[in-house]
């Protein structure tokens, strides 16, 4: 009777947690759609127009950065948000590899036994990051601009780039017919090289030997794809940048917009990013370099090998913090009018086609989706250097 | 069964016919307190007009070093005051982006936006507002460093462009490329600001915007004299005003604010003849002066709502020789803001 009475009002318990969440969801939902019906009621009851239909619209409007095809008077205000999308994704990649590799190098260099060395990485830190991101960013903008010469006085580098007021133009390499093969070469070299390198590791596991594989790995990254390319009789030119009358015609343009903002968005987010670094290193457990040391391995490899895989549990969950914080800061770009998804098409789009709600409800929900593709795909990462507990 | 489904319908039908009619009464009801403008009430209710206005554009609304606002669109806010609180200090300014002007208006944040805002049909149809007068005929026009040795906007082949985004100014440019089969990179900036410091500094060739705005921005670059401004005119750029929509009376009070200026200069009625004019015996100007009529009423004000206006800002030709006109340092000529008596586009609407 009592073991039945207690089933009946754990039941009884259970139904009613399981009411309350399905209420708690409703009243949430019911949230969402009053606010999404009384926006869109306001909107009507205004005259102001509401909807996607100007997505396919033309949008009139040149970007100075089309890393795909696009031309004011035939593409669409939805082809802009593309382009802008890539650029700020585009901004983002190279901003945070650049940020991760200049902070680990500054993080490690914090703690380094060199004082001189210790003290220069610890004055970059405090001198970075306690200054404010939107200042730092015009001042690089700035700086790049104005010590960089005018369009006729070109400084012309090495190889036929240009390096102007106007940006960084490099040579544009066009590929012939040939060069394919080029690549598959390098391809199969790169391959060919890392079964070596598992070979190499399962020996030295085994035997404690160290087969030496850089040659081997170096004939074949270099110098296979190398003999294919001359055999192959060079299939490769460069479309050099020349000065024209207002502009460089020609060759690989990089903006000093772009320029300013990747090492602005790098320099300030590696700031942090060695702060996480110097801290994950000194969570891990002094007598781990101690044990490593003992087994007779030197500084660098007992870094490589037993501090950092360990620090890396630490480091992963902030690390992914300021990936986030870089991507949202990349929206910064509308202060110096680098083309990113905000000043496209928060910026422009919104303007002329006036719907306001829609254009900010989009590019909200796109920050989210990167943001949140980037927290997975560092979760994974993170799950892979966890602690496995034997 | 079938009976009542029949008895319930009919019950349905009488409660749709009570809500219509309820519907109606409520409807008239609206419509009869509509005679009281909501923005003119909560102005005085408020004690100062809102306007949205540029605040980087010399000449036309921006703060002198004092802090204090000038130019032609804030003179136009504050004549706005003027006849509703017969005092001329009681505006506040919000100085409002391209980007983010129609949604200030919109949203209720400013009670009018005087922000050199070109008059569009898109912008009339589709954003909700109004655009009550065209007070100011504009057209766009570039900018170039003199040493480009650049005479013509048509040699500007593949030059580098800078622009303020979110304007007219922006479509207009790709446009006349387009049209003249030449190519151009724009480089394009939030505020007007950074366009043209980035223009000062030589990341672009040229720098366009309304002709009006160009004047204002030379003289704000580090050496005036070696930029120049090229004689084609672009584009049509009807300046006006706008309020939201749905708020007639209040649309009355900006647009008639404007025609009072225009038609003051037209008559002859200045800032400093204004209280003789009062005894004047020409019927057109006894109307405007609120001496004869119920005209001022008629928009929500009291009748020497216009005779506020000229004394306490000026007529319509005052108002822009002060701001950017002979007596400024834009010196910009009349042109097509000229009176239609005199060749230009400015037509005063009759006051009767």
């Amino acid at each position: 009777m009592i073991a039945a009475a207690r089933r009946t009002t754990g039941a009884a318990r259970r139904v009613s947690r399981v009411a309350f969440q399905l209420t708690l969801v409703v009243v949430v939902g019911a949230l969402f759609y009053a606010a999404y019906i009384n926006a869109s009621d306001h909107l009507a009851r205004a005259n102001i127009s509401s909807g996607l239909r100007f997505w396919n619209n033309t949008a009139g409007f040149d970007i100075s950065q089309t890393l795909i095809a696009y031309s004011a008077s035939t593409s669409s205000f939805g082809r802009a948000f593309w382009v802008g999308l890539l650029n700020t994704l585009l901004v983002a990649a190279l901003g945070i590899i650049l940020a991760t590799v200049l902070g680990f190098t500054i993080g490690i260099a914090r703690l380094s036994r060199n004082w001189l060395v210790a003290r220069l990485a610890g004055g970059y830190v405090e001198l970075i990051r306690n200054v404010p991101l939107l200042l730092q960013l015009l001042f690089w903008y700035n700086a790049v601009l104005k010590a960089l010469p005018e369009l006729r006085q070109s400084l012309v580098l090495p190889g036929g780039g240009l390096l102007n007021n106007r940006g960084l133009f490099l040579p544009a390499p066009l590929f012939k017919p040939g060069f394919g093969e080029v690549l598959t070469a390098l391809l199969i070299g790169v391959a060919v090289t890392y079964v070596l390198h598992l070979r190499a590791r399962r020996r030295q596991e085994q035997t404690g030997a160290q087969p030496r594989i850089f040659w081997w790995g170096l004939g074949l990254i270099g110098g296979l794809p190398l003999a294919v390319f001359a055999l192959a009789g060079f299939p490769l030119s460069f479309s050099v940048p020349q000065i024209g009358r207002f502009n460089v015609a020609g060759g690989l343009e990089i903006l000093p917009e772009f320029a300013a903002l990747l090492l602005a968005l790098s320099v300030y987010t590696a700031a942090f990013i060695a702060e996480v670094v110097r801290a994950g290193i000194l969570a891990v457990a002094p007598g781990q370099t101690e044990a490593a040391q003992a087994l007779g391995l030197r500084a660098g490899p007992a870094l490589r090998l037993i501090v950092i895989p360990q620090a890396m549990r630490v480091i992963v969950p902030p690390l992914t913090s300021q990936y986030l914080n870089l991507i949202k800061n990349s929206s910064l770009a509308v202060a110096i009018g680098y083309p990113d998804l905000v000043q496209v098409f928060a910026g422009s789009v919104l303007n002329i086609t006036g719907q306001a709600v829609e254009v900010i409800a989009i590019t909200m929900a796109v920050y989210l989706s990167i943001s949140l593709a980037t927290s997975l795909l560092m979760n994974l990462y993170g799950r892979r250097t966890a602690l496995v507990e034997r | 069964m079938r009976g009542m489904g029949a008895r319930l319908m009919r019950k349905g039908q009488i409660m749709k016919r009570i809500a219509t009619a309820l519907a109606f009464v409520t409807l008239l009801a609206c419509s009869a307190q509509a005679a009281e403008s909501p923005t003119l009430k909560a102005v005085k209710a408020r004690g100062e007009l809102i306007c949205g206005a540029n605040g980087q554009l010399a000449g036309f609304g921006m703060p002198d070093p004092q802090g204090n606002w000038t130019g032609f669109d804030v003179d136009f806010c504050r004549a706005i005051a003027a006849a509703i609180f017969n005092d001329v200090t009681k505006v506040k300014f919000v100085p409002l982006t391209a980007t983010n002007r129609f949604t200030a208006l919109q949203s209720g944040e400013v009670d009018v936006l005087a922000r050199n805002t070109t008059w569009t049909m898109s912008r009339n149809t589709t954003l909700g507002i109004d655009f009550a007068a065209v007070n100011y005929y504009d057209g766009q026009g570039f900018m170039v460093h003199k040493e480009l040795k650049v005479s013509s906007a048509l040699e500007l082949n593949g030059a580098a462009v800078c622009v303020q985004q979110g304007t007219t100014t922006e479509l207009n440019l790709a446009d006349y490329f387009r049209s003249h089969n030449m190519t151009l990179k724009t480089v394009t900036f939030a505020t007007v600001d950074e366009a043209i410091k980035a223009y000062d500094t030589g990341r672009c060739d040229s720098f366009t915007t309304d002709s009006s705005g160009l004047y204002g921005v030379r003289l704000q670059l580090s050496k005036p004299d070696e930029n120049i401004v090229l004689p084609e005119i672009i584009s049509k750029e009807p300046l006006s005003p706008s309020v939201r929509q749905g708020d007639d009376m209040w649309e009355n009070v900006v647009r008639w604010t404007h025609y009072a200026m225009l038609d003051a200069e037209e008559f002859g009625v200045s800032k400093s003849n204004v209280d003789a004019q009062l005894k004047s015996t020409n019927p057109e100007i006894r109307r405007l002066l609120g001496v004869e009529g119920q005209f001022g009423q008629s928009i929500g004000l009291t009748n020497d709502w216009a005779y506020r206006i000229i004394k306490l800002v000026g007529n319509y030709g005052e108002v822009f020789d002060r701001n950017v006109g002979q007596g400024s340092p834009l010196k910009i000529t009349r042109g097509l803001n000229a009176l239609w008596t005199k060749g230009g586009l400015q037509y005063g609407l009759p006051v009767r």
